[in-house]
C-alpha cells in the first residue's frame, strides 16, 4: 500500500515539474512544411554540432498545420519557427496579429523544383505544360471549345509526338504541398495556355465571366465575381477517372512504383530525382530538363520559393534561435555550394540571399500582405 | 426380418455416405491448413524482405587511412587545453592522407568530391580520440575511418557500379577501386546504428534515441496504467454491485478498446498539452496518451485474470475469517497476477508500436539528442521508421529495414516473456 501511495505520489510530482518544465524551453523548436524538413533537419543538426547549444526539435506538420501551430500565440508552448513550401497567407497573418504575434521574420530558403519523373527503362517524355493540364485535368476543352471531360486515354492522343501508351500519373494527395505547387504552376499554366481560360482568369467583369462561362460550358452554378476563382476551380480539378494516382505522401513509395511500372510518370520534389537518378529520369517540361541550373535560374516552369517564419517575440528568450537563422542563412549552408545544395535544395541568385541574410540578422519583420 | 432389412439398408447409406464425409472433412481441414500457410507465407515474404534489405545496415563501410595528429593543426600552442582540442579543425587531418594517396587530384570540385569519401561522422571519431588521449597528438596512426553514406552503398551493391559511374561520374568509382586495391576499404560493425540519435546523414544516424525515447515512454505507461488497470479491474470485479451503472462502465471498457489510436492523441493534445500546458513531443506526454490507450487492454486482461480464480479459494479464505481486503491481497491477487502481467505485457507491446496517437503531441519529430529523461523532447521507434522510410537518401532505406528488426525483436521479446510468464506462473483449476 505505502508503496503504491509512494509511486502515485512520484508521478504526481513528475506532473508538476513538468508544468513547470513548459515554464522555460532551452532548444528551439520548429515545425511546418514536409518539403522544408529535410532542409531544416540538416541545418538543425549542423548548428547542434558546431555550438554549444542544443539541436533544436524539428516537427514535420505540413506547411498548413505548422502555421496553424505557429500562429497559436507567443510563449515556449509555442513554436519559434514555422517552414512553408508556400508564402504565407493574409487570413494566417491576420490570425497570427490576433493571437499577439505582430512581428514575424519571414525567410525564404531557396528553389524546389517539381518534376514529373519515369523509370530509366522507358524513354524520357518531352512534355508541354499544355500537355500536362490536357492529360491530367478533369475537364478539358473539348473541338467545340466547350469544357468536356477528359477524353484522352493515351498520351499520343493529346500530342502525336508523345507514345501511344496509356496515362498513368502518381502524384501527392491534396493535403500535400507539393500538390499545391503543382497544381497552381503546372495545371494553372497550362489551362492558360487556352485563350478563353486565359481570359477567364484575368476578368473582373461580372458580364464577361458569364459570357466566358458560357462558351466554355462552366454550369451558372459555378459563377463568382472574381474569374479567377472560376478558372481555378477548373484548372484545380484533377482527373478522377483512375488516370491520375494519389500515391500518398510518400515520395519514396512513388519512385518505387515507378520502378516496378515504367509506363508511369510520377509527380514529386526534385530532391527525390536527385536522390534516384540512377532509378527515375525527370520528363522535360516546355523544352527544359529539370537540373539544378534550370531550376535556379527559373528556367524551369514547375518550381516554388520554400520559406520558414520566425516568431520575433522569442528571438532572446528560447536560447539559440539567432544561431540557428546565422546557420540557415551562412553561405556554407545555402550558397551555390553549400551543403543544402548537396540535400537537393536550389539555392537563389546571390542578391536575394544577401537580402533575406540581412533580414535574418537585422531581424527586420515582413511587412503586412495586402 | 424386416428389421435387419432396414438396419442393413441404413447401413448401407451410411457406408455410401461415408467416403463423401471422409473427403468433406478432409477438404475442410485442407482449408484450415492453408489459411494458416497462407499466414505463415505472408509472414515470410514480410521477414524475408525486410532482413534481406536491411541486414546490411549492421554494417558499415570504412576506410583505413594513416592519419597524422599535427600538433600545429589541433594544438598549435601546446597548451593540451580540451576547449581546444575540441574546436580543432579535424577535416584537414583527414583530408591530408587523401591527398597523398590521390595526388592526380586538383580543382575545387574534384577535390570537394574526394574529401566526400569519408563521412563527415569521422571529424568527431578523431575529436573523441584527442580529447580521450591527448598523447596522440604529433603520432601517426592507421586509422579505419567511416565512409560516406554513397560510398558505402556503391560497396555494399545498393547502388550498381555501372549506375554510380552514370550518375556521379568516373572519379568516384575510380578512387574506390584503387583504394579497394590496396586493401583500405572493408566492413566494420556499425555500433552507431545502435548508439547514436537521429541524423540526416544516413551513416550517422542511429536508433539509440529512439530507443531511449520509447523507453521513457513505456516506463511512464507501465507505472501509470498498470496500478490504475488493476486497481480498476479489482474493484469493478470484487467489490462493484451489478447493476446498471457498472454495465454501462463495462460496454465502455470494452467499446474503449477498440477506439482508432488517433483519438486518445487528440485528447492527449486538447489535455495535456492544451490544458495542463506540458511540452510538446515529452515522453511523458506521450506515455499518458499511450496509457489511455492501453488501460482497457489492461482491465480487461486483469478481469479476466480475477475471474479465472475459483470463488472456493474466496469463500476458502473468508470462512477461515479473512477479511474481504485480505481475501483479495493475500489470495486472490497473488494468484491472478501471472494474467495480469500477461496482460499487461502485451499492452505494452502494443504501445510499443503505436505511432498514430504520437503523431499529435508532436513526438514526430527530427530530434538529435538522445533524451536524459522523460520530459527531454524525444521520439519512438516506429515513428524512427516512419521518417526515415520518408527521406530521399538511398541508405535509409536499408536502415529503415534495420530499424524495423529491432522493432520486431523487441515485440517478439515481450511476447514471448508473456507466454513464459503464463506457462510458469499460471495454474488451472
Amino acid at each position: 500500500m505505502l508503496k503504491k501511495t509512494l509511486t502515485l505520489a512520484a508521478l504526481s510530482a513528475v506532473m508538476i515539474s513538468g508544468a513547470a518544465h513548459s515554464a522555460s524551453r532551452d532548444y528551439v523548436s520548429i515545425v511546418g512544411s514536409s518539403t522544408v524538413y529535410p532542409f531544416a533537419t540538416v541545418v538543425a543538426e549542423q548548428f547542434g554540432r558546431k555550438t554549444a547549444f542544443k539541436t533544436p526539435k524539428v516537427e514535420s506538420t505540413g506547411s498548413g498545420g505548422g502555421l496553424k501551430l505557429f500562429c497559436a500565440g507567443i510563449g515556449v508552448q509555442h513554436p519559434d519557427i514555422t517552414n512553408a513550401s508556400r508564402r504565407i497567407k493574409k487570413s494566417e497573418q491576420e490570425k497570427c496579429a490576433a493571437n499577439g504575434i505582430s512581428e514575424i521574420i519571414e525567410i525564404k530558403v531557396g528553389y524546389d523544383g517539381i518534376v514529373m519523373a519515369n523509370s530509366k527503362k522507358a524513354p524520357t517524355f518531352e512534355l508541354s505544360l499544355r500537355d500536362v493540364f490536357l492529360a491530367l485535368a478533369k475537364q478539358v476543352p473539348g473541338p467545340d471549345g466547350k469544357l468536356i471531360d477528359n477524353p484522352y486515354k493515351t498520351w499520343k492522343e493529346i500530342n502525336p509526338s508523345l507514345p501511344a501508351e496509356k496515362i498513368e500519373v502518381l502524384g501527392p494527395p491534396p493535403t500535400s504541398g507539393t500538390r499545391d505547387a503543382f497544381v497552381e504552376l503546372a495545371m494553372e499554366g497550362g489551362a492558360k495556355t487556352f485563350a478563353d481560360m486565359k481570359k477567364l482568369r484575368g476578368s473582373k467583369d461580372a458580364a464577361e465571366i458569364k459570357d466566358l462561362m458560357a462558351k466554355l460550358g462552366i454550369p451558372e452554378s459555378a459563377f463568382n465575381k472574381k474569374g479567377k476563382k472560376v478558372f481555378k476551380a477548373v484548372a484545380h480539378a484533377m482527373r478522377e477517372d483512375g488516370a491520375f494516382i494519389e500515391a500518398g505522401e510518400n515520395d519514396n513509395l512513388i519512385v518505387n512504383k515507378l520502378e516496378a511500372n515504367p509506363v508511369a510518370l510520377g509527380i514529386f520534389g526534385y530532391s527525390f530525382l536527385d536522390q534516384n537518378s540512377d532509378k527515375v529520369h525527370g520528363s522535360l517540361i516546355d523544352g527544359q530538363e529539370p537540373t539544378f541550373e534550370n531550376i535556379s535560374d527559373g528556367k524551369y516552369p514547375v518550381s516554388r520559393a520554400l520559406f520558414f517564419y520566425v516568431k520575433k517575440a522569442h528571438v532572446g528568450k528560447v536560447p539559440g534561435i539567432d544561431g540557428y537563422l546565422a546557420e540557415f542563412t551562412s553561405e556554407t549552408a545555402w550558397g551555390e555550394e553549400g551543403y543544402l545544395s548537396d540535400k537537393g535544395l536550389i539555392p537563389m541568385p546571390a542578391t536575394e540571399r544577401a537580402e533575406f541574410a540581412s533580414a535574418a540578422k537585422n531581424l527586420i519583420p515582413m511587412v503586412q500582405l495586402k | 426380418m424386416s428389421m435387419s432389412k432396414s438396419q442393413s439398408r441404413t447401413a448401407e447409406k451410411v457406408e455410401a455416405s461415408l467416403k463423401r464425409r471422409y473427403a468433406k472433412e478432409k477438404r475442410f481441414k485442407m482449408l484450415g491448413l492453408t489459411a494458416i500457410g497462407l499466414g505463415l507465407l505472408f509472414v515470410l515474404v514480410l521477414f524475408v524482405s525486410i532482413i534481406s534489405n536491411g541486414y546490411t545496415a549492421f554494417v558499415q563501410t570504412h576506410i583505413r587511412l594513416d592519419v597524422t595528429f599535427d600538433a600545429d593543426i589541433i594544438d598549435p600552442d601546446g597548451t593540451r587545453d580540451p576547449a581546444v582540442l575540441r574546436r580543432a579543425d579535424y577535416r584537414q587531418i583527414i583530408r591530408a592522407p587523401l591527398r597523398e594517396l590521390f595526388p592526380e587530384v586538383s580543382g575545387r570540385r574534384e577535390k570537394r568530391e574526394l574529401y566526400a569519401l569519408v563521412s563527415s561522422g569521422a571529424e568527431r571519431q578523431l575529436s573523441a580520440m584527442v580529447l580521450d588521449d591527448p598523447s596522440l597528438i604529433g603520432q601517426t596512426r592507421e586509422l579505419w575511418l567511416m565512409a560516406d553514406d554513397e560510398v558505402d552503398m556503391v560497396v555494399k551493391g545498393h547502388i550498381s557500379r555501372e549506375n554510380a559511374i552514370a550518375n556521379r561520374g568516373e572519379r568516384l568509382v575510380a578512387w574506390l577501386e584503387k583504394l579497394e586495391g590496396e586493401e583500405r576499404v572493408g566492413s566494420r560493425f556499425n555500433a552507431t546504428f545502435f548508439t547514436a540519435g537521429d541524423s540526416r546523414e544516413p551513416e550517422q544516424s542511429g536508433i539509440g534515441g529512439a530507443v531511449a525515447g520509447s523507453f521513457y515512454t513505456l516506463i511512464v505507461t507501465l507505472l501509470l496504467s498498470f496500478p490504475i488497470g488493476v486497481a480498476a479491474a479489482v474493484y469493478l470485479e470484487e467489490f462493484a454491485p451489478r447493476n446498471r451503472l457498472t454495465d454501462l462502465i463495462e460496454v465502455n471498457i470494452n467499446n474503449l478498446a477498440a477506439v482508432p489510436s488517433i483519438v486518445f492523441g487528440l485528447l492527449g493534445l486538447a489535455m495535456f498539452i492544451n490544458v495542463f500546458g506540458m511540452p510538446r513531443s515529452a515522453p511523458l506526454v506521450g506515455g499518458l496518451v499511450l496509457t489511455l490507450m492501453t488501460l482497457p487492454t489492461i482491465i480487461i486482461a486483469a478481469r479476466a485474470a480475477l475471474k479465472s480464480v475459483p470463488p472456493s479459494i474466496r469463500e476458502a479464505a473468508l470462512g477461515v475469517g479473512a477479511s474481504k481486503m485480505q481475501t483479495i491481497m493475500h489470495h486472490v491477487l497473488p494468484l491472478a497476477m501471472p494474467g495480469m502481467l500477461t496482460g499487461a505485457i502485451i499492452g505494452m507491446a502494443q504501445a510499443l508500436g503505436e505511432t498514430a496517437p504520437l503523431l499529435m503531441i508532436g513526438m514526430v519529430a527530427f530530434i538529435v539528442d538522445i533524451p536524459g529523461g522523460p520530459l527531454d523532447p524525444a521520439t519512438v521507434l516506429p515513428v524512427q521508421i516512419y521518417l526515415w522510410a520518408d527521406s530521399p537518401e538511398r541508405a535509409f532505406v536499408e536502415r529503415t529495414s534495420a530499424a524495423i528488426m529491432v522493432l520486431l525483436a523487441f515485440l517478439i521479446t515481450m511476447n514471448a516473456l508473456a507466454v513464459i510468464l503464463r506457462r510458469k506462473f499460471e495454474r488451472r483449476w
